[in-house]
């Protein structure tokens, strides 16, 4: 008798198993009006995205026609673009190393217990949770050009003899470097607490062993942190380079693209072609090259969801 | 692994470093939108050339006139009223859209119902400067060019998918068995959501009515798109667009204006930040 149950056990339901078509049915009719206006409002308009760029239309008028791949040929032949489109490598590329670097750095700080930790943390995630316009305006203060207090302080250490000034927003090195401390100020706290997140969440058992073990701190560090951490390293890495290279608000408040389009990046300059000079199908194809490298993203997102639902 | 006590000062002395360093980099655009609030004109634009004058400290007494000019003489408090305005309209369209979805997506759909939710978090990733082109059509088309309803009409476009996801993880938080036995009790599902569920969620609810409100007050690209009024922008693009003028130095009521959006954003998110990582994070940790 004793092992007869052990034969007659169900095997496991799935959720989608025990749900009655009735609950089906009301699960469709709950999510609709949101699925409809994400199509409507964000599915459709990208289609748009891409037809527009295929056509000559303008902010004026609603008559337009089809170019073809007219604008595209246009645009990569446009220094300008050129230029914006190494920029947005650029900074994307150096922001994100930076705030990796740093975002490490801050997270295992945080990770210690010591005096005050609540005000830190607080203090940090000002610049992120400041809206990003007027935390920019912030620093157009700071690297004006008559008052800048940078140059003050490298006055006085002597850093800048008599005569010699930084123009921050009117040199097109100084104007990276600057749009780039901005953009990693602004994405440190960002992914300083999703790393944090992802320490505090190894547990401390697992260093414990390895201390018992002898392992060393690089065997530690290359053995266990950096493993355990991939899937929420691969998070913030992927988060930070999305808001890096699509974001415009940066630029656009501190150089406005200036000096003469040197520190453009694509989405200011689809602004400035698409929206103020008015000419849409041009705009728009400037802005489809952000496309692939999101479309890269997420697919990278999909597979680290996947591998963490698999584990 | 013995640290003799030199290696621990030094430990120490290391990590307060590293924090200093990083809080200062962190709050100086801060500080400095603090002391500019409160120069007097004569204290601030002295320029940077002039060593001896120490910009870091009030050399004279601090006045509250760039203040009053602020909320006297400019706009911002239209600014703040349309910003507040739209935010509340959106933070009822995004619970409306949200909550049913978030709830479907957490217990009503199967397999196939984690794949859609994902499809739904990945339309956040969609940028807004790639959809502000078709928008611009899409508003002109409507009648809705100057208009706040096109930010209204807009502006779930993220919040939508971000606040889904956010609710799903906290439906699914619920036991099971909540509902159940109301259904049990003789509720119907739509009872028991309405009597067991929402009440239970209200602090889901409650985080996701304070991300919504945010993501409005920070959002800078689609206001900067459609609202050419000065009487209509809200506060991100009404500061840095209309009260920037070229030659006229208004630096003291910027710098005001900066401060007072931003310090109580900080506040807010201070308190929901656990819950904002656990939408970001995926399922990466658990």
């Amino acid at each position: 008798m004793d092992t007869v149950p052990a034969l007659t056990t169900p095997a496991p339901l799935k959720a989608a198993d025990t749900l009655s078509a009735r609950d089906r049915r009301l699960g469709k009719l709950l999510l609709a009006p949101a699925l409809v206006y994400i199509f409507l409002l964000v599915a459709l308009p990208f289609l748009l995205a891409l037809f527009l760029s295929l056509t000559n239309s303008s902010a004026g008028s609603l008559d337009f026609s089809f170019v073809g791949l007219q604008n595209f040929k246009n645009v990569v032949t446009n220094p300008v673009f050129l230029r914006a489109l190494r920029n947005t490598f650029v900074f994307t590329f150096v922001s994100q190393v930076l705030v990796m670097v740093f975002g490490n750095t801050l997270a295992r700080a945080l990770l210690k217990n010591f005096r005050g930790k609540l005000l830190v943390r607080f203090l940090i995630l000002m610049p992120w949770a400041a809206p990003i316009s007027l935390a920019t305006l912030g620093w157009l203060w700071i690297f004006d050009s008559t008052f800048s207090v940078i140059n003050w302080m490298l006055k006085v250490v002597g850093w800048l003899g008599p005569g010699q000034w930084y123009y921050w927003l009117g040199d097109p090195t100084l104007g990276m470097v600057a749009i780039i401390t901005v953009h990693v100020w602004r994405l440190l706290p960002f992914s300083t607490v999703i790393l944090l997140a992802g320490l505090t969440s190894i547990p401390a058992e697992v260093h414990e062993a390895a201390d018992i073990d002898g392992a060393g701190p690089f065997a530690k560090a290359f053995q266990i942190t950096i493993p355990m951490m991939m899937p929420i390293l691969t998070v913030a890495i992927l988060f930070g380079t999305v808001f890096t290279f699509t974001d415009m608000n940066v630029v656009y408040l501190l150089t406005r693209g200036g000096p003469y389009n040197s520190t453009h990046v694509l989405a200011s300059l689809a602004y400035q072609e698409g929206v103020l000079g008015g000419d849409v199908g041009r705009g728009a194809s400037i802005a489809i090259f952000l496309l692939p490298l999101l479309v890269v993203m997420a697919i990278l997102m999909l597979r680290t969801s996947r591998r963490a639902e698999v584990s | 692994m013995r640290r003799s006590p030199a290696q621990k000062a030094l430990a120490v002395v290391a990590h307060r470093s590293v924090i200093l360093a990083f809080t200062a980099f962190a709050i100086f655009p801060f500080y400095w939108m603090l002391i500019t609030a409160f120069k007097q004109n004569s204290d601030l634009y002295v320029g940077a050339s002039n060593t001896a004058h120490n910009p870091f400290i009030f050399n004279q007494a601090p006045t509250l006139i760039h203040l009053r000019i602020l909320f006297q003489n400019t706009l911002f408090p239209t600014w703040l009223f349309n910003t507040l305005w739209v935010g509340a309209i959106v933070v009822i369209i995004t619970l409306v859209l949200a909550v049913p979805a978030a709830y479907s997506l957490a217990r009503l759909t199967g397999r196939w119902g984690e794949h859609l939710s994902i499809g739904i978090f990945l339309t956040y990733l969609v940028p807004s400067t790639l959809l502000f082109i078709p928008f611009s059509r899409l508003v002109a088309l409507l009648g809705l060019q100057n208009q706040l309803g096109a930010l209204v009409l807009i502006y779930p476009t993220f919040t939508v998918p971000f606040c889904t996801w956010l609710l799903m993880g906290f439906f699914k938080t619920l036991p099971k068995e909540v509902e159940e036995s109301a259904m049990v009790d003789g509720c119907s599902r739509f009872g028991a959501i309405a009597r067991v569920v929402l009440p239970l969620a209200m602090p889901g609810l409650l985080t996701v009515v304070i991300f919504a409100l945010t993501l409005t007050i920070q959002e800078f690209v689609y206001s900067l798109t459609f609202i050419s009024s000065v009487e209509r922008m809200t506060v991100s693009v009404g500061v840095p667009v209309a009260l920037v003028r070229g030659d006229v130095y208004y630096w003291g009521s910027l710098m005001a204006a900066c401060l007072i959006t931003s310090v109580p954003l900080a506040v807010i998110y201070n308190f929901f930040l656990d819950r904002f990582i656990a939408g970001f994070t995926v399922g990466a940790i658990k």
